[in-house]
């Protein structure tokens, strides 16, 4: 059975998924995103597992999402507000929603994961750490090079080369 | 822990199915990527809860890692948004036509 905490962070997690794509203003989509991932943080924290919860904290959180309201607040106004959408594929979407969720879920709980639990302690977040520094380690360093080089790729991909004069299409 | 694998699992397959439809409906490039950061996290979820239930710590590290891969991805994105409403002054996808190839 679910606790009162699971169920007030799925409640938030959804919640503000769905306000995050609904709601008319792209600002206050993207705190609304923001409150989805804390919730995935906050679910992180109910699986033993406080470092990733931190770590999406921090990352998530603390990066993507001001990235995210940052690129916002470049666009015009306009269209910040701006909501065209087709009504019928609309409708269609949210069936395909409905069908997925349904489909999916009768899936899970007609499989034999219902009667998963577990009563065995949890892993030590020191072990993370021990197997990021000596086994991972390769992994560790051809992260950091992704990372790396997508910072700089986005750099210069965002980068105007001549501030008077530069190129549209119209 | 009272709660079971099967609940953590719904709650992802309701985060999932809700990324898809923002994906599908949304022509607002920024709110695709809003789409595109809910199944990353509902990945990440998934594998944490499992990871939980085994145990192992082995979920939580590819977890870490897709932490770090999906904060690169947003960053490229971004800048792909910006460039492109430089370019077209708009974020409306369908307004993307010369992007076509």
């Amino acid at each position: 059975m679910v606790d009162a905490v699971f169920l007030a962070l799925s409640v938030l997690t959804i919640g503000s998924a769905i306000v995050a794509l609904e709601i008319r203003s792209l600002i206050y989509g993207s705190i609304a995103l923001m409150l989805t991932l804390s919730g995935i943080a906050g679910f992180f924290l109910l699986l033993d597992a406080p470092f990733v919860a931190m770590f999406q904290l921090s990352v998530y959180v603390g990066s993507i999402a001001v990235l995210i309201l940052f690129t916002v607040m470049l666009v015009r106004r306009e269209l910040i507000f701006n909501k065209i959408e087709d009504k019928r594929r609309r409708y269609a979407g949210i069936g395909l929603m409905l069908a997925l969720m349904l489909g999916i879920g009768m899936i899970i709980i007609g499989s034999g994961m219902k009667s998963i639990e577990t009563n065995s302690p949890s892993v030590d977040y020191k072990k993370i750490g021990e197997d990021f520094l000596t086994y991972y380690s390769p992994a560790l360093i051809v992260m950091a090079l992704i990372l790396a080089s997508s910072v700089v790729g986005a750099l210069t991909l965002a980068r105007r080369e001549d501030m008077t004069n530069d190129q549209r299409a119209d | 822990m009272t709660n079971g694998l099967i609940d953590f699992v719904l709650v992802s397959v309701a985060l999932l199915a809700i990324g898809i439809y923002g994906l599908s409906v949304k022509r607002n490039a920024i709110r695709m990527l809003f789409g595109v950061e809910m199944i990353i996290n509902s990945a990440n979820l998934n594998l944490v809860a499992f990871a939980r239930f085994i145990p192992n710590s082995q979920g939580q590290t590819l977890a870490l890692f897709s932490i770090a891969i999906a904060a690169a991805e947003v960053a490229v994105g971004l800048a792909l948004v910006i460039v492109a409403y430089r370019m077209y002054k708009n974020i409306d996808i369908e307004d993307f036509r010369s992007l076509k190839g």
